[in-house]
C-alpha cells in the first residue's frame, strides 16, 4: 500500500505585500498503483506541487501524507518516508552530475534504501537497473555527455527506481525531449507501471501525454486545482470552463485549428 | 513555473509565461514604488556601510600593527619620554572608546590630527595634494572612456561571425598586451622613450601642461585596452541575439543596427566594467604619481609607509577609501540612470 | 579527459604555453644555482655600464650582471607569487564553504561584506595590510595575499551556489544523500576545474602585484631581490642603460602573460571561440530590380544545400538538397525533430545566415531577389518591407532597450519612408489586428512589459508594418501554453488573411502544423522526406511521416497499447528502404 495525499496545501513565496501564493489550498490523492496526471500551464503551480512532496520547498500550510505520514515536517520518521518519494527532473541535461559516470549516479539511488550494500550487489543492481531502462549496463562507466537527451532521461528513471520509491514524481519528464524519444520514455513508464505496480504523480502541460499514461486527473490553474476525477470522465465531460479551453487548445492530427473564438 | 499569474479570465489577455521571470518568486522589494529608486536607496545603503566599515578599519590601522608603533615610527634610538610625549600628543593613551570617539568627532570637524614626520596637519597635506591626484586620474578616466568604445564597437563589427579573424586575432592580442603591461613598467618606458631619448616630455614633476602627458598616458592605456576588449566581447556576444537577428530580417541600414539596436545593450555590462577601471585608475595613481614624482595622495601613502607616519597614512587610506566609494556610487547612479532594466533585473 | 587534455597541449598555444611553463620552472628551480655567482660577483670596473653582448642587461652600480640577476630574482618572485596565490585561494575556499553553511540571514551578510571588500582594488588592500606587517617580503606575501582572499571568497560562494542549484543535486538531497557527502561527490568535483583556471589567471595578478610593491619599496628590500625591486633600481639608472629597468619588465610580463595564457588554456570558454567565416558573397550593385508577377512563387530554392564551419575548421553539411517553393498567399509547413534543418532551411530563404554558413543552391529566390548574393540597396529595402520573420522565443527576439513602438515603426519609417505620425498610426491599427488593447499605450512600453503570448503577437504586427508577401515563423508557439498558442495562431491566420501574405510556418508539432496550413513539408536530417497536403496526412506513404503521426498521443490514442517508435538510430535512407514502422 502507497498512497500519497496532498491535504490543503499551500505555498507561499516571498513576505508580506509581495507574497505570492503558488499552491492555493490543493488536495490531490494519488491512489496506490496508479498514474495520477497533473496538467496546468507555465505558472499554474504545478511543478511547486512535485517539489514540495520530495522536500525542496517547504509547505506553508497544510500537509503531504504518504500512507498517512506527514512528510512535511523536520521530524526523522518525516524525513525517512520522504525518502519513498523520488522525483525525475525535467531538464535530462541538468538532472545528471557531468563529472560522474551513470552508474555511480545510479548507486546514489541505492541511498534511499537505507540499506548497505557491498560494491558488488550495487554493481549487480545498477546492470539490473541500466537493463530495465533499456540501456546497455556495459555503458555504466561511461559520463552523461555521451548519452542523448532520451537516454538520459531513462538515466535519471534508472536512478529515481534504484531507491525503491513508493511514489514517482515525474515532472514535464518529456518536454524536453524530441516527439520521437517521448514516445520511448512514455512506453518504458507503461511498461514500468505494468511490471513493478508503480504509483505516480505524472506532472505535464500536454494534455494528451497526461491521458495516455494516468488513471486519474487533476486540472491544475492558478495555484488551484480545478477539476479532477477520472481520466476519461474529465476529458469526455469537463465542468470546467478552463478544462474546457485547455481541451479545445489541444490540436488535432489533421483537423483544421478552430481559431475563431481564441 | 512556479509564480501563479493573477487570476484572469480565461479569455481575456493571456497570463505571463516568461522563463526569466518563473522560479523562485521575487524578492520583495524595499519600497513599493519604483524599482530604479529602490536600486538607489539599495547603493547608498551599502555605500554608508562601507564607509562605516572603512571608518573603523582605518581607525584600527594603528592599533593592529604588532609591537609599538610610535617606537616603530620614532626608530630605536629617541629616548622612552619621547616616545610617552608622542604617544599623549596623538591620543594613544587614552581607553580605546574614547579614541575611536575623538577619531570621528575630528572627522566631522575636519581634524585628522598632526603628521609625525612634518608637524603639520594632515587635513591640509590632503587638501593640497588631493585635487592633483582628482585631475590625473578623471583625466585619464575619460581618455579611456572615449578611446575603448569606438575601438571596441569597430573590432566587433568587423569581426563578427569570424570574418576579418586575422585582424580580429591581431586586435585582441595588441590588447592583451596593452592590458598586461604593468602601469609602472609602462611609465618607465615612456620615461625611457620619450623623456630620455626624445626629450619630447619632461620626465616628473606636475605643474606644467606637458607634465602631464605622460602620466595621463601611462595611467590611461591599460584601462583603455581593458575597456575595449569589455566593449568588443559585449558587442560580439549581443551581436549574437535573437533580437539582432530581428533586427536583420528587417534589412535595417549597419548604422540603425549597430548604433540603435546593438549599443545600448552593452550599456549595463560596459558601464559595470568602467566602474572596475575607475576604481582601478585611482588605485594606479599611487605607482604613477611615485614614478613621476608627483606631489599627489598617491606618492604621499608610499613614502607615509616608508617613514611610519600613522596619522598621515589613516588620513590618505580614508581619502582613498572615500574616493573608491564615490567612485562605485557615481557608476551605480549612472547604471540607474542609463540602464533601468539592470536595476530591476537585480530585485 | 586525457585526450582533451593532450589534444589542448598540442594547439599552437598549447605549446607556447608549455614552453613558458617550463622556463619559468626551470629558472626557479636552476637560476640561483647556475646564475647565483654571475649575480653577486661584483666587478668594480665595469660598473653602471649598458647593455652589451657580455651583459644583455647592463650592469649595476657594484658592476653585477643585471641578467643573471634577472634571472636569479625568478625564484623570489616565482616563489611569493604561489605563496601569496596560495593565501588568497585557501582563505577564500575557506570564506566561501563557511558563507554556504551558514544560515540565509548570515551567509548575505558574509556575501555582503566580501561585495564592499570586492569594491576597493588590491593595491590599496594591500597597502592597508602591508602597514600592518611591515615592509618586508613576508609582510608583503601577506598582504598581496589577504587582498585576493574577496577574489576567491566570490567565485567559490558563486560556483559553489551554482550547482548547488542544480537539478543533480537537488536529485542527491531528495536520496539522502547528507551535505557533506553531496559537497564532496557533487559540488567539489565540479568546482575544482573552474577553480584551478582561476588560480591560474590570479597568479598572473598576484605577480605583477609584488613587482608592484616591490617597486615602490614596499615589498622584498635589500640585499634581497625580486623583479620588481630590480625594476624600482634600474627605473633609477633610465638615462644610463634603459636595459636596466626594461629587462625586469621584460621577465615580469612574459611571466604574467605564462600563467594568465596558462588558465585560458583550460578553462571551457575557450572552446566557444568565434568560428571562422565561409562566406564571401559577391556584390552586384547595377542589378535591375526584378519584375515580379503576383502568380509566381515567392519563395522558390532548389537543391539548397547549407554547411557550417564546425570547430576544427572543417565543414559540415546541414541541408542535403532541398527543393521548395512557396506561392502567394500560400500557407506552408514544415516539420522535423531537432536536427532536421527545418530551421536552417528557413533561415537560408529568408537570407539571414551568419557568416559562418556556407549556402550552395541551383536557384535561391524570394520574389525574384536572388538571396546567394549581397543584396543591392533597393533589394534590401524590398525584402524589409515583403519579408517578416517570427521566432521562437518572443522575449529575446525584441530589443530589450527599444520601445515596442520603435520597433514597429522602425520598418515604415526607415523602408517604407512612411513620416512618424503616419508610421504610429499604423502600428496601432497592426496592434489592433493582433489583437492586442490598449494599442496607444503599449506601444509606448518596453518588451518586458509584455506577456510571452503578447510579445509574439507583437512580433507578428511588427511583420504588419511593411507590405508582406512571406511570414516566417520558426517554431512561434513552441515557447507558449497551448491557450495562449491558440491566441497566437488565430494573430497569424488574421496577418495572412488581412495581408494575402503566404506562411511559412517551421513547427516540431505535425499536428499543429497539420492543423493551421495547407500544405505539410516533412524534414528529417537536412532531407525532405515527403510533401503532402495537410488534410490528407492519412494518405502519407513515407514510413518516416506515418511514424511521426503515430508516435505521438493524441486525445483518441488507444491507452491500452504501447506508442509506436521510429527507429531512432537509422538514416532516413534506411527508414525509406525499410518495408515499414513498427506499430
Amino acid at each position: 500500500m502507497s498512497e500519497l495525499e496532498f491535504r490543503a496545501v499551500s505555498v507561499r513565496y516571498g513576505h508580506g505585500r509581495a507574497a505570492q501564493l503558488a499552491v492555493d489550498a490543493a488536495d490531490l490523492v494519488v491512489r496506490d498503483g496508479t498514474t495520477h496526471g497533473l496538467v496546468g500551464e507555465s505558472g499554474s503551480g504545478k511543478s511547486t506541487m512535485a517539489r514540495i512532496a520530495v522536500g525542496l520547498t517547504p509547505v506553508s500550510g497544510g500537509s503531504i501524507l504518504l500512507d498517512g505520514v506527514d512528510i512535511t515536517d523536520r521530524a526523522p520518521a518525516s524525513r525517512l518516508a520522504r525518502r519513498r518519494v523520488q522525483m525525475v527532473f525535467q531538464d535530462p541535461f541538468s538532472a545528471l552530475d557531468p563529472r560522474m559516470p551513470i552508474g555511480s549516479s545510479i548507486a546514489e539511488g541505492l541511498l534511499a534504501t537505507g540499506r548497505r550494500s557491498s560494491r558488488l550487489d550495487r554493481e549487480a543492481r545498477v546492470h539490473e537497473l541500466l537493463d530495465r531502462v533499456h540501456i546497455d549496463p556495459r555503458r555504466a562507466g561511461e559520463s552523461p555527455s555521451a548519452f542523448s537527451g532520451g537516454q538520459r532521461q531513462r538515466i535519471t528513471i534508472a536512478r529515481a527506481l534504484a531507491a525503491e520509491p513508493a511514489v514517482l514524481i515525474a515532472d514535464e519528464i518529456t518536454s524536453a525531449l524530441d516527439v520521437s524519444v517521448q514516445g520511448v520514455v512514455l512506453n518504458l513508464l507503461r511498461e514500468l507501471q505494468q511490471e513493478l505496480h508503480l504509483t505516480m504523480l505524472f506532472i505535464s502541460h500536454n494534455l494528451a501525454v497526461v491521458r495516455y499514461v494516468s488513471d486519474e486527473v487533476s486540472v491544475m490553474r492558478a495555484g488551484r486545482i480545478v477539476e479532477h476525477g477520472g481520466t476519461e470522465t474529465v476529458l469526455a465531460h469537463p465542468e470546467d470552463p478552463y478544462t474546457r479551453e485547455l481541451l479545445r487548445s489541444v490540436p488535432v492530427m489533421g483537423e483544421p485549428l478552430e481559431l475563431e473564438d481564441a | 513555473m512556479t509564480i501563479p499569474p493573477a487570476p484572469t479570465p480565461i479569455t481575456a489577455a493571456p497570463t505571463p509565461s516568461t522563463p526569466a521571470t518563473a522560479g523562485r518568486g521575487e524578492r520583495p522589494r524595499l519600497l513599493g514604488g519604483s524599482p530604479r529608486l529602490a536600486f538607489v536607496l539599495r547603493r547608498l545603503l551599502r555605500a554608508a556601510v562601507s564607509l562605516a566599515i572603512v571608518l573603523v578599519a582605518s581607525f584600527f590601522l594603528v592599533h593592529l600593527v604588532p609591537g609599538d608603533p610610535v617606537r616603530a615610527a620614532l626608530g630605536p634610538t629617541v629616548s622612552p619620554e619621547a616616545v610617552e610625549a608622542l604617544r599623549r600628543s596623538l591620543g594613544l593613551d587614552l581607553p580605546l572608546g574614547q579614541q575611536f570617539a575623538n577619531y570621528v568627532g575630528g572627522l566631522f570637524t575636519g581634524d585628522l590630527g598632526v603628521s609625525v614626520s612634518s608637524q603639520r596637519p594632515v587635513a591640509a597635506t590632503l587638501a593640497e595634494r588631493l585635487p592633483t591626484t582628482l585631475m590625473l586620474s578623471v583625466l585619464s578616466f575619460l581618455i579611456a572612456a572615449v578611446g575603448a568604445f569606438p575601438i571596441g564597437v569597430a573590432t566587433a563589427v568587423s569581426a563578427r561571425g569570424g570574418r576579418r579573424r586575422a585582424v580580429d586575432l591581431g586586435v585582441s592580442g595588441f590588447l592583451g598586451i596593452l592590458i598586461a603591461i604593468p602601469n609602472f613598467l609602462l611609465a618607465v618606458l615612456l620615461i625611457s622613450i620619450f623623456s630620455v631619448g626624445l626629450q619630447a616630455f619632461p620626465p616628473a614633476g606636475w605643474g606644467q601642461p606637458s607634465q602631464v602627458v605622460l602620466p595621463v598616458i601611462a595611467l590611461a592605456i591599460g584601462p583603455l585596452a581593458y575597456l575595449a576588449r569589455i566593449v568588443h566581447v559585449e558587442m560580439l556576444r549581443v551581436l549574437d541575439e535573437p533580437y539582432i537577428t530581428t533586427a536583420r530580417s528587417k534589412r535595417l541600414p549597419g548604422r540603425v543596427l549597430y548604433l540603435r539596436h546593438a549599443l545600448p545593450n552593452i550599456v549595463a555590462a560596459s558601464l559595470t566594467a568602467g566602474g572596475v577601471v575607475l576604481v582601478g585608475l585611482v588605485a594606479g595613481t599611487v605607482l604613477i604619481e611615485t614614478v613621476f614624482v608627483i606631489p599627489g595622495i598617491g606618492s604621499t601613502i608610499v613614502s607615509s609607509i616608508t617613514t611610519k607616519d600613522y596619522p598621515l597614512i589613516q588620513g590618505v587610506v580614508l581619502v582613498y577609501a572615500v574616493l573608491v566609494l564615490v567612485a562605485n556610487l557615481v557608476i551605480d547612479l549612472a547604471l540607474a540612470v542609463l540602464d533601468p532594466r539592470s536595476t530591476i533585473a537585480e530585485a | 579527459m586525457r585526450t582533451r587534455f593532450v589534444r589542448t597541449l598540442l594547439t599552437p598555444q598549447g605549446v607556447a604555453v608549455s614552453i613558458g611553463v617550463l622556463v619559468v620552472i626551470a629558472a626557479t628551480v636552476f637560476g640561483p644555482i647556475l646564475f647565483g655567482d654571475a649575480a653577486s660577483a661584483r666587478d668594480i670596473a665595469s660598473r653602471q655600464q649598458g647593455a652589451s653582448l657580455a651583459h644583455p642587461f647592463g650592469t649595476d652600480e657594484l658592476g653585477r650582471d643585471l641578467f643573471a640577476r634577472v634571472v636569479v630574482a625568478t625564484r623570489v618572485s616565482v616563489l611569493l607569487t604561489l605563496g601569496a596565490t596560495g593565501i588568497s585561494v585557501l582563505g577564500g575556499v575557506l570564506v566561501g564553504v563557511i558563507a554556504a553553511v551558514l544560515p540565509s540571514l548570515a551567509r548575505r551578510a558574509v556575501n555582503a561584506f566580501i561585495d564592499i571588500l570586492l569594491s576597493f582594488p588590491w593595491l590599496l588592500l594591500a597597502l592597508f595590510f602591508s602597514v600592518i606587517w611591515g615592509t618586508t617580503a613576508t609582510g608583503a606575501m601577506l598582504a598581496v595575499g589577504f587582498a585576493g582572499i574577496p577574489v576567491f571568497g566570490r567565485l567559490v560562494s558563486t560556483l559553489a551556489s551554482s550547482v548547488a542549484g542544480s537539478d543533480f543535486v537537488h536529485a542527491a538531497r531528495i536520496l539522502g544523500s547528507g551535505p557533506l557527502r553531496t559537497a564532496t561527490r557533487h559540488v567539489l568535483p565540479n568546482i575544482l576545474p573552474p577553480l584551478l583556471v582561476n588560480m591560474a589567471v590570479h597568479a598572473s595578478v598576484t605577480l605583477l602585484s609584488f613587482a608592484a610593491l616591490s617597486f615602490l619599496g614596499l615589498g622584498v628590500q635589500a640585499p634581497e631581490y625580486d623583479w620588481g625591486r630590480l625594476l624600482n633600481e634600474g627605473s633609477r639608472r633610465i638615462y644610463v642603460d634603459p636595459m636596466a629597468a626594461i629587462g625586469p619588465g621584460i621577465a615580469i610580463v612574459l611571466t604574467g602573460v605564462v600563467f594568465s595564457l596558462l588558465g585560458e588554456l583550460f578553462s571551457e570558454r575557450r572552446r566557444n571561440a568565434p568560428l571562422r567565416a565561409v562566406r564571401r558573397r559577391t556584390r552586384a550593385e547595377t542589378r535591375a530590380i526584378p519584375v515580379v508577377s503576383d502568380t509566381e512563387p515567392v519563395a522558390r530554392a532548389s537543391d539548397l544545400r547549407v554547411s557550417f564551419r564546425t570547430e576544427d575548421g572543417g565543414l559540415v553539411e546541414r541541408v542535403h538538397g532541398v527543393t521548395l517553393s512557396i506561392d502567394p498567399g500560400e500557407v506552408v509547413g514544415i516539420v522535423g525533430e531537432s536536427g532536421s534543418g527545418k530551421s536552417v532551411t528557413a533561415m537560408a530563404i529568408a537570407g539571414l545566415l551568419g557568416p559562418d554558413s556556407l549556402v550552395e543552391s541551383d536557384e535561391l529566390r524570394f520574389r525574384g531577389i536572388d538571396m546567394t548574393v549581397e543584396p543591392t540597396a533597393a533589394e534590401r529595402r524590398r525584402l524589409g518591407l515583403e519579408q517578416a520573420m517570427i521566432f521562437q522565443d518572443p522575449l529575446s527576439s525584441l530589443n530589450p532597450s527599444l520601445s515596442v513602438g520603435r520597433q514597429l515603426r522602425e520598418v515604415s519609417e526607415i523602408h517604407g519612408r512612411v513620416p512618424r505620425p503616419a508610421a504610429l498610426k499604423r502600428a496601432v491599427d497592426a496592434l489592433n489586428l493582433v489583437r492586442i488593447p490598449d494599442p496607444e499605450r503599449r506601444l509606448g512600453q518596453l518588451p518586458h512589459e509584455f506577456s510571452g503570448g503578447m510579445r509574439q503577437r507583437a512580433m507578428i504586427a511588427m511583420g504588419l508594418m511593411g507590405s508582406p508577401r512571406l511570414i516566417i515563423a520558426d517554431e512561434p508557439t513552441t515557447a507558449l501554453d497551448v491557450t495562449v498558442q491558440r491566441q497566437v495562431l488565430r494573430a497569424l491566420r488574421d496577418a495572412q488573411r488581412s495581408t494575402g501574405a503566404a506562411i511559412l510556418l517551421i513547427s516540431h508539432d505535425i499536428a499543429l502544423v497539420s492543423g493551421f496550413c495547407d500544405r505539410v513539408i516533412v524534414m528529417r536530417d537536412g532531407r525532405i522526406v515527403e510533401e503532402l497536403a495537410a488534410d490528407r496526412l492519412e494518405d502519407a506513404r513515407h514510413p518516416y511521416t506515418r511514424g511521426l503521426i503515430a508516435c505521438v498521443p493524441d486525445m483518441a490514442t488507444n491507452r491500452a497499447l504501447p506508442l509506436p517508435v521510429i527507429p531512432t538510430d537509422t538514416a532516413a535512407t534506411a527508414v525509406a528502404e525499410s518495408p515499414e514502422v513498427r506499430t
